[in-house]
Formats: structure tokens, C-alpha cells, sequence
């Protein structure tokens, strides 16, 4: 049994530091994602989940330019594209068609020409990769303050905003006539999702960030019935999936091409695909449609009706 | 003695001159209207009348080029949220959408509130208790993107009345929904207005569902309106100055139809309906 054990958590995982560090910031990443990303796909918002995606790479390659840490610039990018989709409203149909084609694809080319100038500086075409797909293993310790408060300041604008998000995702008409600002919780709705990218991006990639925000979340709502729960499910799924990658990702430095590990990215990515096809084997149980109608259809027909 | 006569019942809202000038387009002019406590109105007109216009005016989501809403004689708060629910035109619910008829029908108890919603009891209770109202309790752990459309509107006027509004205003809550589903809402809807003195102006496009049960209505057309009791409103001289155009009025098994009297150029009467929902709602009910 401690062979076994031995054989599927390598020696020395728990006391390497880049390991630690991988374990703290990819818990607060799966958690902040796992919340934000129900929401998102609750919103119909992953089209703008991306779209921040996408620009905060052009950030991380900027930041890499100048020497600065990625995460920064993926957060300053973020939050920057984030107030000009609301200002511009690029959530409308018509603008997305314009968005995708012409400004993500600017965005992206910026980033390259960034990488390309940043590897020829500094000769080290790890960064590109590190920026593009994420590595939770050369994170540097010294973010990690910032990287768990960020993702406490978006935890708390949702559970400050949770019932007026669902209000306004529900009906914004409703919304307004109970006298919410349906506009103002959309633009703080979106600059908590550009830190929820962020966060994402620093753990497994800006490219695939994403992944992380979406496949849990859209997992959790065909599991569980209550947004309540399927923040608390997507948060788990993520958290597993990200400690299963670093775990699969120690022990890949023993696999073949030998001394070079497989990403944790991809790991994360492939189990999180994984849990979502899972999720379709474990059916959600729909409610026996038939009898309730029958309850329905005979309430209907009962002309005296029951007092309140 | 029923509301009609009771002219010393002062009213709950008072609509008083109101005009709306859209894009250089007159949707509603000079329209007046009251409704008392616990009424229920029916809101009818051919779509594009102004119908949905003139919601939103009383909800305060549009305001009136011109005139003013009055609620208890006094101006309209900015906030009337707590005063006025709202089943808006149309929902649309994905299947997936994590949340029960109850998440819904407790969003419209506290969401418009910040902060984590606490689990209480008298929070589970009171939904518990609109979910009853509108006779949803068998669905309410049902997600709402899975109901039919009459579920869907009861868990709707369910969210709606848990805060205890005092007025009630539905926008074609009717449409699409079969006869028995129809049915079903108009006498939920009813109920409401009664028991818990809850005044309700629904709108529809065909009058027929709700003559049984309206107390009053109030007939939009070309921007212009009249209210009063059915056989006051639904009558040639006063839909004809509505229309602007001579209007015949039908009563076919005892069914209403608003039909265009015009002539064409032969000077033979042209009858088509008026009411856009006489054609549909007809061919809806070809099978009952």
C-alpha cells in the first residue's frame, strides 16, 4: 500500500516549493473560476469570458516585454477590455461578429509581435509558452498575495451581487422595475469576470483560461439544480481537476520524453473535458413530467380554488 | 356594491394626460385611466396598440413625453418596486438554467437586495406560500426552464406577488399558452385580485379569455384609449373614435370580435378583425 502510494505521489512532491505554490494558487484560481464561470454560462457571458481572454494574452506578452509579472499585465489588460466592452457594448450580437473578427485578432496579433520581440531580447522561448498555456510550476511565489486577494475581491463582489445577477439575468425588465441599475451590475459583473480570467490565465494560460472558467461551471449546472449548489460543485470539480493536473504533471517528468514533465496545463484541460462528458453519463434527474402535469391539469380544472 | 359604483373609492393608480413620443413617433397620446384597489383590468388592443408602452410607463421604465402617474392621488415614487409586480412579456428560460420555480419566485422576495440571501424560515415559508397561491407547489423543485408556458407564468405571477405588491401588471400572459393553461391563469389571476386585494391590469390582444372575470377594461388603439365596464368600452361609436375608422362590434357564441367596417371602393363592407388575437386565438381553439 505505501509502495503503491509511493508510486502515484512521487518523493519529494509535497516538499518542493514550486509544488506548494502550484497546490495554493491553483485552489484559489479552481474556486474563483468554479463561482464566476456559473454565472458566466448562467449569463450566456462565455463569448466575453473569451473575448478577455484573448485580450489579457496581449497583456501577459506586454508585461513579459517590459519585465513585469505576467499577472499583472494579464489583470490590467482585463480589466481595461472589460470597460470597453461595456462602453461599447460588444455583448450585443451584431458587435460580437465585429469583435471577433477585428479586434480579438488585433489583440492576438500584438501579443505575438510582444512574444516575438520579448524571446529575441531574452532569448528564452519558455515565456511564450508560460503566457500562452500556463505552467502552475514557475509561478513566482511572490504573487501569490496578489493573486489570492484578487480572487477574494471577486468572490466577494459575487456574493455582494449574487441575487441581483440572478435578477437580472432572469428577466433585466424585472430588474429595472424593481430598481436595480440592470447597466451597473452588468459592468461590475464583467470586470469580476476579467479577474476571474486572470486568474485562470496565470494558472493554466491565458489560451486556455477558459477552460477552467466554462467546463467546470457548464459540469456543475447539468449535475445540481440550485445556482447556490452548482457554484459549490464547479468549484470542487475544479479544485479536483487542477490537483489531479499538478499531481499527473509531478509525476510526468518520470514518463517519456524523460526529465521534461507534460504540461499541467494539458492535464487540466483533458480532466476537465473529462468530468464534463462524465456529466452526461449521470443524467440530470428531470422531474417525471407526466405526473405533474396530471397535478397541474386537475388544479386547472378545479374551478374553487384553495385560499392563500 | 361593486367597484363601478363605488365612485368615493378613491384610486390606487391614475393615469392622467399621459403621451409618448418615440423617435418622432406618437405611441400613446392624452391617455387617462384609474383603477381601484383589487380590480381587475384587462388591458386589450391590437399589437402595436401601445399596450407594453404604457406598462412600462406606469413601472417608470418609460417616461411620458407628457402627463403624470399618480399612485394613492399622490405623484409615482421613483421606486414603486414594492407597490407594483411586474410578469413581463415573454421570458425566455433555458432548460439549463440552474434555478427551481422556488430560486425564482424567492428572487422576487429579495432580489433586488445585495448582499447572500440567509436561509430562514419565514423566507421558505413565504415562498412556500406564493408557490400555493398560484397553485405550483407540484413544480417547485422543477427547474423553470423545464415547465410549459402556463407553469412557467404561475411561477412568473408567483415572484411577482410574494412581495406583496398592490398592484399587479402582466403583459400578455396569455399568449401561447392553450385554453386550459389560459384558462387556469386568468382564475389564479382572479383569485389574486380578490382574496388579497391586489389590483391587476393584464394585457392581452384578445379580450374573449378575460371577460368572464374583469371588473373593467381599458381598450388601447392607435395610441388612444378608453376604459370603463366591457359593455361601456366594446361598443362601435367608442372603438370606432379609437380606430379613427368605422368599427362593427360581434358578438358570436358569445364570443366578442372587433372587425373593421370599411368600405372598399364599391362600397361594399370590407370585415377583417382588428383584434389580431381573433384570428390566432380562433385558430388556436379549432380543436376544443
Amino acid at each position: 500500500m505505501g509502495h503503491f502510494f509511493s508510486y502515484i505521489v512521487e518523493p519529494g512532491f509535497f516538499s518542493s516549493q514550486p509544488v506548494r505554490t502550484a497546490f495554493i494558487v491553483g485552489t484559489v484560481v479552481a474556486i474563483t473560476s468554479g463561482v464566476v464561470g456559473v454565472l458566466t454560462v448562467i449569463r450566456g457571458q462565455s463569448f466575453a469570458g473569451h473575448s478577455l481572454a484573448d485580450v489579457a494574452t496581449t497583456g501577459g506578452a506586454g508585461a513579459f516585454l517590459i519585465g513585469v509579472s505576467q499577472f499583472w499585465g494579464f489583470l490590467i489588460a482585463g480589466v481595461a477590455a472589460a470597460a470597453i466592452m461595456e462602453a461599447i457594448g460588444v455583448q450585443r450580437r451584431r458587435g460580437r461578429d465585429v469583435a471577433t473578427g477585428v479586434v480579438l485578432g488585433a489583440a492576438l496579433g500584438l501579443a505575438a509581435l510582444f512574444l516575438y520581440l520579448g524571446t529575441q531580447t531574452t532569448s528564452t522561448t519558455g515565456a511564450s509558452f508560460t503566457i500562452l498555456f500556463g505552467s502552475m510550476f514557475v509561478i513566482s511565489p511572490d504573487t501569490v498575495p496578489a493573486l489570492i486577494a484578487s480572487g477574494v475581491i471577486a468572490l466577494a463582489v459575487i456574493a455582494v451581487l449574487s441575487r441581483v445577477l440572478l435578477l437580472t439575468s432572469l428577466s433585466p425588465e424585472i430588474a429595472a422595475a424593481r430598481g436595480v441599475s440592470v447597466r451597473a451590475v452588468g459592468a461590475a459583473y464583467l470586470a469580476t469576470l476579467a479577474v476571474a480570467v486572470t486568474l485562470s490565465a496565470v494558472a493554466i494560460g491565458a489560451v486556455l483560461s477558459t477552460a477552467l472558467l466554462i467546463g467546470p461551471a457548464a459540469t456543475a449546472l447539468r449535475l445540481t439544480r440550485s445556482p447556490g449548489r452548482a457554484m459549490a460543485v464547479a468549484a470542487a470539480i475544479g479544485t479536483a481537476t487542477t490537483w489531479i493536473g499538478i499531481l499527473l504533471a509531478y509525476d510526468s517528468f518520470d514518463w517519456p520524453p524523460k526529465q521534461h514533465g507534460w504540461p499541467v496545463s494539458f492535464f487540466v484541460v483533458a480532466l476537465v473535458l473529462i468530468a464534463y462528458l462524465l456529466s452526461y453519463v449521470r443524467r440530470t434527474r428531470r422531474r417525471p413530467a407526466s405526473s405533474a402535469e396530471l397535478t397541474d391539469t386537475t388544479q386547472e380544472g378545479t374551478p374553487a380554488c384553495s385560499p392563500v | 356594491m361593486t367597484p363601478e359604483q363605488d365612485h368615493t373609492h378613491p384610486d390606487l393608480l391614475t393615469l392622467d394626460g399621459i403621451s409618448v413620443q418615440l423617435g418622432g413617433r406618437q405611441i400613446l397620446r392624452d391617455v387617462s385611466f384609474g383603477i381601484r384597489p383589487g380590480e381587475f383590468t384587462g388591458l386589450i388592443g391590437p399589437n402595436g396598440a401601445g399596450k407594453t408602452t404604457l406598462l412600462k410607463v406606469i413601472l417608470g421604465l418609460q417616461p411620458p413625453t407628457s402627463g403624470r402617474v399618480l399612485l394613492d392621488g399622490r405623484p409615482r415614487p421613483r421606486r414603486a418596486g414594492a407597490v407594483i409586480g411586474y410578469v413581463p412579456q415573454k421570458i425566455v428560460v433555458d432548460p439549463d438554467m440552474p434555478l427551481r420555480a422556488r430560486d425564482v419566485v424567492a428572487l422576487g422576495l429579495d432580489g433586488h437586495k445585495l448582499g447572500l440571501p440567509l436561509p430562514s424560515k419565514v423566507r421558505r415559508e413565504r415562498v412556500q406560500e406564493a408557490l400555493a397561491a398560484v397553485n405550483a407547489e407540484a413544480y417547485a423543485d422543477a427547474r423553470v426552464g423545464e415547465l410549459s408556458g402556463g407553469e412557467q407564468q404561475r411561477v412568473l405571477i408567483a415572484h411577482a406577488v410574494i412581495s406583496r405588491p398592490r398592484l399587479l401588471l402582466l403583459d400578455e400572459p396569455l399568449a401561447n399558452l392553450d385554453l386550459r393553461s389560459e384558462q387556469g391563469i386568468v382564475a389564479v389571476l382572479a383569485r389574486l385580485a380578490r382574496e388579497l386585494d391586489i389590483a391587476v391590469l393584464i394585457s392581452a390582444h384578445d379580450m374573449n379569455p378575460l371577460m368572464r372575470d374583469t371588473d373593467r377594461i381599458v381598450y388601447v388603439a392607435a395610441g388612444k384609449a378608453a376604459a370603463g365596464r366591457t359593455d361601456e368600452v366594446i361598443k362601435p361609436e367608442v372603438l370606432s373614435a379609437l380606430y379613427g375608422s368605422p368599427v362593427e362590434v360581434l358578438h358570436v357564441h358569445g364570443r366578442v370580435l372587433v372587425l373593421s367596417g370599411e368600405e372598399n371602393r364599391d362600397g361594399d363592407p370590407v370585415h377583417h378583425p382588428l383584434d389580431t388575437g381573433m384570428v390566432t386565438g380562433q385558430a388556436g381553439r379549432a380543436g376544443s
